[in-house]
């Protein structure tokens, strides 16, 4: 086990487009680390330069008290004892689920009842035992992906490597997944990389999250955190269902706003130039008093319903209700709390 | 520390080597060939050859069987095609698999079934009854009879060809066309043939391409007749050995070189701005019914496979089985003696069965070990090299093999620098010539396979700890498999059947069943040559047989015979 680190790590392809660019980051022993973006962003690449399937163009990579990655030569994936669940799985059809997942054992030189005990424990932690025998083509979508899990941790690899492992599942079996993984890690102690574009995916399973958007990092935070302090409207936007509005913020260099600082940018009390602030949908609630906000939309989503408010000038706002709300209605909400981004 | 190496996932050694070989075997005798004709050119002018009324009259006989057999097998192909990919007609993959199958028969085995079919002394029409008088002509001995016979072996290049294009149509894309008001014959007109041309033109052009190469049908219907193509003049010309021989050779290979060149080069100009690469469902489902035709062009179909495959084949089964020439088959002529003989006592077929066998198998296992190191190059590396290696590896496959045959000729003539002897009447050379030749058809299946894997299985095999040796061992080859054999099974399909080439490379004990047949039927021992060709015949549908078997397993566009 060791800390990973990403040393202004860059990586350009020959149209001189950079795909990553100049990323810096340690990941420490045990840290479950997301990686969020739109698709596009770099960070299946960045992924893949951890594994050693790229070369980065600049830059390094440290793995404990090794350099494994530079723009000079990497150190073969073949020999970095790392793991990854792809997103294809890449179970190999030939081989039945247990030999899928003992063939790192075997490569280590594991044989014989050693191979089959700690093939079977690996397929127990992911309730596959039963399904030993089969091969991948007679499996579900889930139980592929289980088996491309328990693959990753029959050998204790340093450091596991997730390509947007449940990008391919449906909803049902993403939230079944979700709980495996946390399992899996808090378990394993492994140092493990998840790369998303699912931002709800991203805070219920990583102890921190980095954002990133054309080849960058904007923000590597807890999720928490990240959550409730984004930076930039970008992070801000990406997080969370909240509206970011331009308000005049006055003199205040306060980035947290309470209620009574919402109300006075929202009533445009505070003057002065415009900023962009975040309000998250669970702060606005219908009260007796605050500000006057007409109903556009109400949709009923199940355990409430969700609400689209507009301002005097047009713009918008998003809010949750236990009450339906006509459409067109006026009605008073206050804002409890508020971040300037 | 020491160095890193780069993130490539092949060692730096294979790379040169796989391109080393592959320059060997394309490159440097086509850079010989070309050289042999223009040093004699710059020495002395051009080559006396080409001045020869001979030479022109040859060329001339090319071209218009080229032409003509070019016309058979469209007519042919598209009319099979059109029937099997668009109407309603019954039984249509077993037309379809029936009527490929004279591609895959050697042509000297389809021209000597076909000469036993007709003319005074075929023992078939003598049993039924219907031969012609004695000392009448064969009539296939003539410029029509070689075009036919070309247009019947190189049809099923059409017919391929179409049905691929026919295949891409997408069926919304006529069911829009029904819907926007058009009658099932105006659908036709403006929709599917205008899609399918491009498929028509380049079958056609493989189809004229490949009447221009063919050895087999113009030395068997052309040679007793004094009718020579550009194939069998240089077949013709090697048998007289001279000091000029090289030059004539070279110059004589170069023509037939330009002529396919130019036959391709019409294709690509008739193909451009044509590239109707289509989006949407491609169904294979009938698009027209037939109604009240149905029966009578499912019968004319049928007519026409017994014509061009039935008959020349019942014809050739019926002379191998005849004691001697020109008897008539009944219960008391009836005798295995020809099948004895060519496979216990005469040592020039058993010696063939056992060169074309091992030549077959070499070929075969050396050219899967060359496509698998190719194609895995061809993966994981891109640029312009790769590109060229492509190219190098597609033209010997794409020329005649005549002239693939004199640029060996030409290359290995001279005892090897260095070592001090020569290839030259040794197996050897034909074996290197195979390789060569081969080598499109052996990388096909393979790379096609590669291209399908997903890559993620090897990088997966790589994060758990495999090495090269390893990953091949344990995950791609097992994955591949089915690709393999199929490579395997088809190039000792086609080089057990090979003619051209080995028709120029043997000498005396080097000779391969397809030189076998041909010496035997040219020594007018025609029951032998029928014998062995029956044979030849049968095992090639085993082997056929035995790749449907594995085509479930087999990526599209494998096997020649299917889309």
């Amino acid at each position: 086990m060791a800390t990973l680190i990403l040393n202004h790590l860059s990586k350009a392809y020959d149209g001189g487009r950079a795909a990553v660019n100049g990323v810096s980051l340690t990941v420490r022993d045990g840290g479950f680390l997301a990686l969020l973006g739109p698709s596009g962003c770099g960070k299946t690449t960045l992924l893949r330069m951890i594994a050693g399937f790229e070369q980065p163009s600049d830059g390094s990579i440290v793995l404990g008290e090794r350099v494994i990655s530079t723009a000079e030569g990497v150190l073969p994936p073949e020999r970095r004892n790392m793991a990854m669940v792809f997103q294809s799985y890449a179970l190999w059809p030939h081989m039945t689920v247990a030999q899928n997942v003992g063939y790192p054992l075997k490569l280590r030189g594991v044989k014989g009842e050693n191979l089959r005990r700690k093939t079977m424990e690996a397929l127990d932690v992911v309730r596959l035992a039963d399904l030993a025998d089969r091969r991948p083509a007679a499996l579900s979508g889930g139980q592929r992906q289980r088996v491309a899990l328990a693959r990753c941790l029959v050998t204790s690899p340093d450091v596991v490597l997730l390509d947007e492992p449940l990008a391919n599942l449906d909803r049902h079996l993403r939230a079944a997944m979700e709980e495996t993984f946390r399992d899996f890690h808090a378990r394993s102690g492994a140092t493990m990389i998840y790369v998303t574009h699912d931002q709800a995916e991203a805070m219920a399973l990583a102890t921190e999250i980095a954002v990133m958007s054309e080849g960058r990092f904007l923000q590597v935070a807890p999720p928490n955190e990240i959550y409730a302090h984004p930076e930039g409207r970008v992070v801000g936007g990406l997080i969370g269902q909240g509206t970011i509005l331009s308000l005049p913020v006055g003199e205040g260099r306060e980035r947290s706003l309470d209620r009574a600082a919402c109300h006075a940018l929202l009533l445009g009390e505070a003057g002065g130039s415009l900023c962009d602030v975040l309000i998250r949908p669970e702060h606005v609630r219908p009260a007796v008093d605050g500000i006057a906000l007409q109903v556009r939309e109400c949709v009923f989503t199940g355990e409430r319903h969700a609400l689209t408010l507009a301002r005097a000038d047009g713009s918008l706002l998003k809010a949750f209700s236990a009450e339906r709300l006509a459409p067109g209605s006026m009605a008073v909400f206050s804002v409890e709390r508020g971040w300037r981004l | 520390m020491r160095r890193l190496p780069n993130a490539n996932s092949q060692p730096g050694w294979l790379f040169p080597t796989v391109f080393l070989v592959i320059l060997l075997l394309s490159a440097v005798p086509l850079g010989r060939l070309a050289y042999a004709g223009l040093a004699a050119t710059f020495r002395s002018g051009l080559p006396p050859v080409l001045f020869e009324t001979g030479t022109w009259r040859a060329f001339a006989n090319t071209l218009s069987t080229s032409v003509l057999g070019m016309f058979v097998s469209v007519a042919l192909g598209v009319a099979f095609a059109l029937a099997t990919s668009l109407t309603d007609i019954r039984r249509k993959r077993l037309l379809g698999f029936a009527f490929m199958l004279p591609m895959m028969v050697p042509p000297q085995i389809t021209a000597l079934a076909w000469v036993e079919m007709s003319g005074p002394a075929s023992p078939l029409l003598k049993t039924l009854g219907i031969a012609p008088p004695l000392g009448t002509p064969q009539p296939l001995y003539s410029i029509g009879g070689i075009a036919l016979l070309l247009g019947v072996q190189h049809a099923p290049l059409v017919f391929l060809a179409m049905q691929a294009g026919l295949s891409a149509i997408p069926r919304d894309g006529i069911e829009a066309a029904r819907l926007s008001g058009a009658a099932p014959r105006r659908v036709l007109r403006d929709i599917v043939l205008p899609l399918a041309l491009p498929g028509l033109i380049a079958g056609a052009s493989i189809a004229f391409v490949s009447g221009v190469g063919n050895f087999g049908i113009p030395a068997i219907l052309g040679i007793p007749a004094s009718i020579l193509t550009l194939p069998t003049l240089v077949y013709s010309r090697l048998a007289s050995f001279g000091s000029q021989t090289f030059a004539d050779l070279a110059a004589l290979s170069l023509l037939m070189a330009v002529i396919c060149a130019a036959g391709l080069a019409v294709q690509q100009r008739a193909l451009s701005g044509r590239d109707y690469r289509t989006i949407g469902l491609s169904g294979t489902s009938p698009v027209f019914s037939l109604g009240p035709w149905r029966a009578p062009v499912e019968v004319a179909l049928w007519l026409v496979l017994f014509l061009i495959l039935a008959a020349p084949f019942a014809a050739l089964v019926a002379s191998s089985l005849v004691p001697a020439y020109g008897v008539p088959l009944n219960a008391e002529t009836v005798s295995l003696r020809a099948y004895g003989e060519i496979l216990f006592r005469q040592s020039v077929t058993v010696t063939a069965f056992g060169n074309s066998a091992f030549l077959a198998t070499a070929a075969a296992l050396g050219l899967l070990v060359l496509s698998f190191a190719t194609a895995y190059l061809l993966l994981h590396r891109k640029g312009p090299a790769m590109a060229f290696l492509l190219v190098l590896i597609e033209i010997p496959y794409a020329l005649p093999g005549i002239v693939l045959a004199v640029a060996f000729i030409l290359l290995f003539a001279a005892p090897l620098p260095v070592l001090g002897f020569s290839l030259y009447g040794t197996i050897w050379i034909i074996l290197i010539a195979y390789l060569s030749s081969f080598f499109a058809v052996s990388l096909k299946p393979v790379l096609s396979a590669f291209r399908q894997i997903d890559p993620a299985l090897e990088e997966a095999a790589r994060l758990s700890g495999a090495g090269l040796a390893r990953r091949m061992r344990d995950v791609l080859l097992p994955i591949m498999a089915p690709a393999a054999g199929a490579s395997v099974v088809l190039v000792f399909l086609i080089a057990c059947n090979e003619l051209t080439v080995s028709a120029l490379l043997w000498s005396a004990g080097t000779q391969t069943l397809g030189v076998a047949i041909f010496n035997l039927d040219d020594s007018g021992s025609s029951d032998l040559a029928s014998a062995l060709s029956v044979l030849v015949v049968a095992m090639i549908v085993a082997l056929m047989a035995l790749l449907e078997v594995l085509a479930r397993y087999l990526p599209d566009g494998v096997l020649p015979w299917r889309r």
